[in-house]
């Protein structure tokens, strides 16, 4: 396994941007076939192919960038590599993206605060000096809008819905608030990388979330929560049990069909 | 009512499409929403068996293959439901009907996917066997289903090219490869040409369908132009297919072929096939799991009308 060796906080920060799309992606996947309704089915596996699309530019930078202090040719690296051969421990994902999808107001919290989240950040990498990244923030940025407004239209709907429903919202945002923190807690790769501004990040973020959910009917003191210091890890590779699920199901077949094309 | 019928059919005749608000006997209002309703079923529960294989795509790029594949397949079963609904049934009836066993689907899909090499198979022959009733249905004579099938015929042939190009992949592979490749086709086949039905002569709703032209080629028609391509195109692959019968037949211009398990054929369709069980388990869960969210959608919607009618 070559490509974890490299550990520079340009390669760091770019398998945590990657590694939280791919997870949250194959997490959205899961859906596909199952969702309450087709119209939401096909809107989900949408979000879930962005999401593998934005994943798969991240590891493909990686791999060019890895490739480049590569000697011979059979030491290349690839996106492919990147995603199935890596264990836990070098995953960098958020933890919120490896929560288990829970019912369907779980699954709309989860990408709501990373919508959220992708959102705001994207819009500053729009500015980035890096001329790939900044491509990779502009076209993610366009599917990154629809993501926000669609899990947010969801929060309001399920919020101002039925009784059912809000009790079910108001238990899936109580369940995901102390994995909030984590976004706003930068590890030491987004400290050196100084792309962005992690408190005027929060800030918006939390301006954004507080918006919706006031519309939804939800009065939840969000800001509170993400001011605790509560569940971290991701971003430096210590997960929850989940991860080593996913990893299990995901690269399966890279594992048991080594070296193979597909 | 006999003016109705001879102007109905005089149009069949002339190749005029019949739509949603023209006159039509009520026996080809039913045959058309079972027929179109159970391509409807057939298209949703055909997500589940490929939709095993999203979260263990072998690499990102067949994953997202398989994504938007598989959500194609949704979207086919929203244009058909549309299609139905043209004709004076909802779509929640239709599901209803499918849930309590009074609606079928075809039975292909309650097969198990055992490998990946099984999402190659069923895109290059369930999706081909597919194609080859769909293209005849983008003339059959009730306007909407015909639209609906011009735009996913579009994707279905897609699809089939993906599924050999897998396949051709894993041809061309490790000696793991070529087997996982041979067996999805041993496995897969039979069950394919049992996708096309009855023998004509055991085929119950075939004639009047003909007449009103709903169907425009007959079963084993369509089952014959469907072994002529495959076994032109297994060559490509350097696999074979699991009949010893199966030979190019210079008289007819055809391949002749073994006989069809016919047992197992109408075992399936009574609900006995390997997967029917779970495949309707899984469409009833995801239908009740998700009662609460279509509630709350719908009562969402009211109360926004509301507001805007007094804010009106
Ligand atoms: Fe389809
Ligand atoms: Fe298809």
């Amino acid at each position: 396994m070559p490509a974890t060796k490299n550990t520079t906080p340009l390669i760091k920060w770019l398998f945590y941007m990657a590694d939280s799309n791919l997870i949250l992606s194959q997490r959205n996947s899961e859906w596909c076939g199952h969702g309450p309704v087709l119209e939401q089915d096909i809107a989900l596996t949408n979000m879930a192919l962005d999401q593998l699309g934005q994943a798969r530019a991240y590891y493909q930078y990686i791999a060019h960038l890895l490739n480049q202090d590569v000697q011979s040719p059979e030491q290349y690296t690839n996106e492919d590599e990147l995603a199935f051969l890596r264990d836990n421990r070098a995953f960098h994902n958020l933890l919120l993206c490896e929560l288990p999808n829970g019912d369907w107001a779980q699954t709309i919290a989860k990408l709501f605060f990373f919508s959220h989240y992708q959102y705001q950040l994207l819009n500053m990498l729009t500015q980035h000096e890096d001329d790939t990244i900044r491509a990779i923030a502009i076209k993610s940025l366009k599917e990154v809008t629809y993501h926000v407004r669609w899990s947010s239209e969801w929060v309001i709907r399920l919020g101002d819905g039925t009784e059912e429903s809000k009790t079910r919202m108001n238990n899936a945002i109580h369940y995901l608030l102390p994995y909030l923190s984590e976004l706003f807690n930068p590890a030491d790769y987004e400290l050196s990388l100084k792309a962005y501004d992690i408190e005027s990040l929060k800030e918006k973020y939390i301006a954004a979330i507080e918006d919706v959910l006031e519309k939804a009917e939800l009065p939840i003191p969000v800001s509170f929560h993400i001011n605790l210091i509560q569940q971290k890890g991701g971003k430096q590779g210590l997960h929850t049990e989940h991860i080593g699920f996913i990893l299990a199901e995901m690269q399966y077949m890279q594992r048991t069909y080594p070296n193979m094309e597909w | 009512m006999m003016q109705h019928e001879q102007l109905f059919q005089s149009k069949i005749d002339q190749e005029v499409k019949i739509e949603p608000l023209d006159w039509m006997p009520d026996a080809y209002r039913k045959n058309l929403v079972r027929q179109i309703s159970q391509h409807a079923h057939s298209e949703i529960v055909g997500m589940l068996p490929e939709g095993n294989w999203i979260t263990r795509a072998p690499s990102l790029k067949r994953k997202a293959i398989l994504l938007a594949k598989v959500q194609d397949e949704a979207g086919h079963g929203l244009y058909l439901y549309s299609a139905a609904e043209t004709l004076g049934t909802s779509r929640d009836q239709m599901i209803e009907d499918l849930h309590s066993g009074k609606a079928k689907y075809s039975s292909i899909f309650n097969y198990p996917t055992l490998t990946w090499a099984d999402m190659g198979a069923i895109g290059w022959l369930v999706d081909g066997a597919a194609i080859l009733n769909q293209v005849m249905l983008c003339r059959t004579s009730y306007g909407p289903y015909a639209r609906a099938m011009v735009r996913i015929c579009k994707e279905e042939s897609f699809h089939q090219r993906q599924g050999f190009e897998s396949l051709l992949v894993l041809s061309k592979g490790t000696e793991t490869q070529k087997q996982m490749c041979q067996d999805a086709i041993n496995r897969w086949w039979w069950p394919s040409l049992m996708m096309f039905g009855p023998k004509d002569a055991d085929s119950t709703h075939s004639d009047q369908s003909m007449k009103w032209k709903i169907k425009r080629k007959s079963n084993d028609e369509l089952r014959q132009q469907f072994i002529d391509m495959i076994a032109g195109q297994v060559k490509l692959l350097g696999m074979t297919l699991p009949d010893p019968d199966l030979k190019w037949n210079e008289e007819r211009k055809h391949y002749d072929f073994g006989e069809i398990d016919w047992e197992e054929f109408w075992a399936v369709v009574k609900g006995n096939g390997p997967c029917n069980k779970e495949r309707l388990a899984a469409r009833k869960k995801a239908w009740d799991d998700g009662a609460w969210v279509r509630e709350a959608a719908k009562v969402y919607a009211e109360k926004q009308s509301k507001k805007i009618l007094k804010s009106a």
